[in-house]
């Protein structure tokens, strides 16, 4: 008989186990063993087995290590202390095997051998340390190149689409970017001292493949101005392998701004109409590209309910240029920490602190002009506190 | 003592030849099969990716597998996706194959590019988490089971993306996912009165409801919440350990749909509720697959070419959705938080 048979039943079906794997590392590992436990138990009793926070740290950080402890005493003793780490991944999470490898050596010397690659924060996760290994793990991930990622209430793990590596649409080194920015503000990613954590995102194009509208703080998307390019003489070969310009392409433009010659297959753009939303350019991607003007927008607030409901990220600037070594967009965060440090509740997003004291007051103090894009209609009401 | 403050390995070391060669410098994309596509560069340099479905959850000895594929057809490069996939790239046409073979012998699926599902993002559930309402991994696990051939093909008018949340913290921020599984609470937190005093600090415990649902007992020491202002969010657990709010009964999971962050045609958006709660059965649960699964099928036969799931409801219209899926709306549809009132209809368009 199995110590497992909830579980068990998860090694069933075609989707990877994630259940075989902790029993990979179980092979080995008395600490995975008893993950399987306490997990056992939580599958049997419909209820969390971790125990809430536990400061637990390396010298020097305030953060990259969540603390976590087991509430099961006694019986599981190899899982009783299983701290996570965050460590920071290399930007577009490229990697050599050689790295890679060492990473696995160091995690299996220190912890349990489980892993995420990577947890919805960016970084690669390693699950599982006994407090006394938490150091140790560190110094040698340190020897070899790597540094922990954000935790609590400070700058977390910024991340990168594929960008320039490998896409064509990137309108921006979305890679170097990220990683400049994470070697600029080490202070504020290693030590929490923010009302609550800040998030940067960097996506190349409004495709927007790492979510940055919706899951960071700071939101930089890539975009053009002027008009795409399209080059009709494949245009032509879409439609002679049967794209249907008209219903497919021109009638799904949100802006209206696509009409197409039936007589002689010429695709043509009203550049003033386009709101660049990459439909054209996705579904023709020989034939359409973005314009040459590139740079890209912030936005400002994306984050989860928790506290005063969910945020899509708001436009705050339309158009940046974004070039080494990116001064403006530097000393725009600088400017909105100081805000946000003087402005912001304790556990009060930069998105909620804005929405309390109102965009307006938000401007005012980033010394930036109201501006048409950054709103999607004016206010209905009359209600103005009008100064003047 | 270790160095600190060095940051992350610069990601230009990690990059392959044939990246490094044309970074910058790509031309157009084509999507070959299911999770196979080719770059191509200015000057005709090209690059092969197979995509590859993980678990996210892994042992060493996975990462060690995928380093053997990278190195044997990859020059000893690969990458992984925001959607804990894995990429392995290759300039060479004739290693796709054995890459999709190897992949295939280590038990792993081929696919999601282009109009699939592709990996579930998520968060940590039971695996590691103090708040969790639910697991996370194991209803990956069940969903991907059941949904599986929409991952290895084209079966759908458009991409759809998932994301499993096991408690409204969202820590992977499903809230703009075309289909999201969130784990939910439906009881006040249990207050340790005895505890409370010695690890929370309690004015910040009541400071931390959003609906001032907590204060101080009028009748003795300690905090009391009221029941009916509490919105089960956990905000007051996260701040004072002492007021868990997890209950094997109470716990359950909702499904919210039509969420996207691309600004593709229609501009991004919310998802929002289709099923208010589904109870909490693991180690399979049925009734959250079968859940999705249903609200697939609908969407495959009703939508249109290159619709998202939410812009298929959007034309089809909610009232629509609702008779469609065979989900029945209820008064936990109505919002009542502070912007609800945006979410009533004011026109006389709607559909029966």
């Amino acid at each position: 008989m199995s110590d497992t048979p909830l579980l068990d039943k998860l090694e069933e079906g075609r989707w990877p186990s994630f259940v075989k794997e902790i029993k990979r590392a179980a092979k080995n590992n008395p600490a995975a063993r008893d993950l399987l436990g306490i997990v056992e138990l939580s599958y049997k009793d419909k209820i969390t087995h971790w125990k809430h926070g536990g400061i637990v740290g390396v010298v020097g950080y305030g953060g990259g290590v969540i603390g976590r402890y087991s509430d099961v005493v006694g019986k599981f003793p190899a899982a009783e202390q299983f701290h996570t780490m965050r460590v920071n991944h290399p930007a577009g999470w490229f990697y050599d095997t050689k790295t890679l490898r060492k990473i696995c050596d160091i995690w299996e010397k220190h912890g349990s051998g489980i892993t995420n690659f990577h947890g919805s924060t960016g970084d690669i996760i390693l699950l599982g340390a006994k407090t006394d290994s938490v150091q140790p793990c560190f110094n040698e991930l340190s020897e070899a190149g790597f540094d922990l990622g954000g935790s609590g209430s400070s700058l977390r793990t910024p991340t990168a689409c594929v960008g320039p590596a490998r896409c064509e649409w990137s309108c921006f080194d979305t890679l170097d970017l990220i990683h400049d920015l994470t070697m600029t503000f080490q202070d504020e990613l290693h030590r929490p001292r923010w009302p609550y954590k800040f998030k940067i995102k960097a996506s190349g194009c409004p495709n927007d493949c790492v979510a940055a509208i919706a899951r960071s703080d700071f939101t930089i998307i890539g975009t053009w101005k002027g008009s795409i390019r399209i080059n009709n003489d494949e245009i032509r070969k879409y439609v002679e392998k049967g794209v249907n310009m008209k219903a497919d392409i021109v009638d799904r433009c949100p802006g209206s701004a696509l009409s197409f010659d039936e007589k002689t297959s010429v695709l043509s753009v009203r550049p003033e109409e386009c709101v660049r939303c990459m439909h054209c350019i996705n579904k023709l991607a020989k034939a359409v590209r973005p314009g040459t003007e590139k740079g890209a927008a912030i936005l400002i607030g994306g984050k989860a309910p928790i506290l005063r409901g969910a945020f899509l990220s708001w436009v705050l600037v339309p158009f940046m240029e974004m070039k080494p070594p990116y001064r403006e967009i530097k000393d725009l965060l600088a400017k909105m920490w100081d805000w946000w440090d003087e402005n912001g509740r304790n556990r009060e997003r930069i998105a909620e602190a804005i929405s309390r004291i109102g965009l307006k007051e938000f401007l005012k103090a980033m010394g930036m002009k109201p501006l048409p894009q950054m709103v999607k209609h004016p206010r209905s009401n009359p209600f103005v506190f009008y100064n003047r | 003592m270790a160095r600190t403050d060095i940051g992350p390995p610069d990601f230009r070391t990690m990059l392959p030849e044939a990246i490094k060669k044309n970074y910058g410098k790509w031309l157009y994309h084509e999507i070959l099969k299911p999770g196979v596509m080719r770059h191509v560069a200015e000057g005709g340099g090209e690059l092969y990716t197979v995509r590859v479905g993980s678990p996210r959850l892994v042992s060493v000895d996975f990462v060690r597998d995928v380093c053997d594929m990278a190195d044997k057809f990859c020059d000893g490069h690969l990458r992984f996706t925001s959607r804990a996939n894995v990429e392995l790239m290759t300039p060479k046409k004739e290693n796709v194959d054995g890459i999709i073979a190897a992949a295939r012998g280590l038990g792993l699926p081929v696919g999601g590019i282009g109009d699939c599902i592709s990996n579930i993002v998520h968060t940590q559930g039971w695996i590691h988490c103090h708040s969790a309402a639910t697991d996370a991994s194991g209803l990956v696990k069940a969903i991907m089971d059941e949904l599986y051939d929409y991952f290895t093909e084209f079966k759908l008018s458009s991409k759809l993306r998932i994301a499993v949340a096991c408690c409204i913290n969202m820590c992977g921020a499903v809230h703009c996912s075309d289909l999201a599984v969130v784990g939910v609470h439906t009881k006040p937190p249990k207050i340790d009165n005895e505890r409370l005093g010695k690890i929370c600090e309690v004015p910040s415990a009541i400071r931390s409801c959003p609906t001032g649902a907590i204060r101080k007992n009028p009748d003795g020491d300690g905090l009391v919440v009221n029941r009916e202002r509490c919105m089960y969010c956990g905000n007051c657990y996260t701040v004072c350990p002492a007021m868990p709010l997890a209950d094997p009964d109470g716990d359950g999971l909702a499904i919210f749909v039509g969420g996207k962050v691309s600004n593709a045609r229609k501009a991004p958006m919310f998802s929002r509720l289709a099923v208010p709660f589904l109870p909490n059965n693991p180690p399979r649960w049925p009734e959250v697959t079968a859940a999705l699964k249903n609200i697939v099928e609908v969407y495959v036969k009703h939508s249109r070419k290159y619709e998202r799931m939410g812009e298929w409801i959007e034309r089809i219209g909610w009232e629509r959705f609702f008779t469609l899926t065979g989900i029945e709306f209820t008064e936990d549809h109505v919002d009542d938080f502070t912007t609800a009132t945006e979410t009533y209809r004011s026109s006389m368009q709607y559909r029966w």
